[in-house]
């Protein structure tokens, strides 16, 4: 089951839902013409692409920490491993640290097959 | 011709990149081997409710854009493009409200990689929001980007170039 994430704006715009698997939280990003960045190919933006891994990362730490305020991002690093075609983008993160201040999230992204991740993700954030 | 270097750029040349013109980003400025890009504040573009507070991965769009851009304007030929890496650094958040300025600059290209540093503010250069620093591959695929082949068909010639 498909749920969209209400109360953040940004993630509305991009058409953000969660779902559930065996192994958690995955964000899902359903394909749009207005997410592309380049249009022959075509492919999702770099940009669009980034931003989706590091929803990703905040999303999970807001379901780690419910009630708490916002996590605040302090770097993000994203590695684009494949072109991103227009399908449906899936997103994991997985929390590395947790710690009292700083958790230290890494995110994985991927489309058609798991096995071959599109984009790979990592941060830290201010709690 | 319409020179594509100076402070009135072609906008056709964020209108060819479909998400960059759905989040209305405006050309401010190209140069060889840098770009300015405006990015409009929208409500929609919040990640912090609280406090207004734009997404950081609508800074990351932003930078990824006026990075590529960049890039395309330091290469001398034709030749497509592909973000390699990005990493960013959040210095403090943007002002809610407030547009959104991304400036990059190609400081490095070798045979296969180019190097780019970029960062973002709303007000003043010297106190940015954002720094970045990006790598891009050269000649990544076949397909050549719209965009490159917008940019050469209206370079300038070369002697024309201002630095």
């Amino acid at each position: 089951m498909r749920s969209a994430i209400e109360g953040f704006p940004y993630a509305e715009f991009l058409g953000v839902e969660v779902i559930h698997d065996q192994d958690g939280l995955v964000l899902v990003m359903p394909f749009r013409d207005d997410l592309v960045g380049n249009a022959r190919l075509p492919a999702i933006h770099g940009g669009v692409v980034g931003a989706f891994l590091e929803l990703t990362a905040a999303i999970g730490l807001i379901r780690e920490n419910p009630g708490r305020r916002s996590p605040r991002p302090i770097n993000f690093s994203v590695n684009y491993l494949r072109s991103v075609g227009p399908h449906e983008t899936f997103g994991r993160a997985e929390i590395v640290k947790h710690g009292r201040r700083i958790a230290n999230v890494r995110v994985i992204a991927w489309q058609e097959d798991p096995d071959q991740p599109v984009a790979a993700g990592t941060g830290n954030f201010l709690l | 011709m319409t020179p594509v270097f100076g402070t009135n750029p072609p906008q056709g040349l964020i209108t060819h990149v479909p998400h960059a013109e759905r989040l209305g980003m405006h050309l401010v400025e190209l140069g060889a081997g840098f770009a300015v890009i405006r990015l409009p504040y929208a409500p929609e573009l919040v990640g912090d409710p609280e406090r207004g507070v734009v997404f950081g991965g609508a800074i990351t769009t932003l930078l990824d854009q006026c990075s590529g851009l960049a890039v395309f304007c330091a290469v001398a030929e034709i030749r497509s493009i592909a973000t390699l890496d990005l990493r960013i650094d959040y210095l403090r958040a943007a002002k809610p409200g407030r547009d959104l300025i991304g400036r990059a600059e190609c400081y490095k290209l070798t045979t296969n990689v180019a190097f780019v540093r970029a960062a973002a503010w709303e007000d003043n250069e010297s106190d940015p929001f954002a720094s970045c620093h990006a790598s891009f591959m050269l000649g990544a695929n076949a397909t050549t980007s719209p965009l490159a082949l917008f940019i050469a068909s209206m370079k300038k010639q070369p002697s024309e170039r201002s630095r």
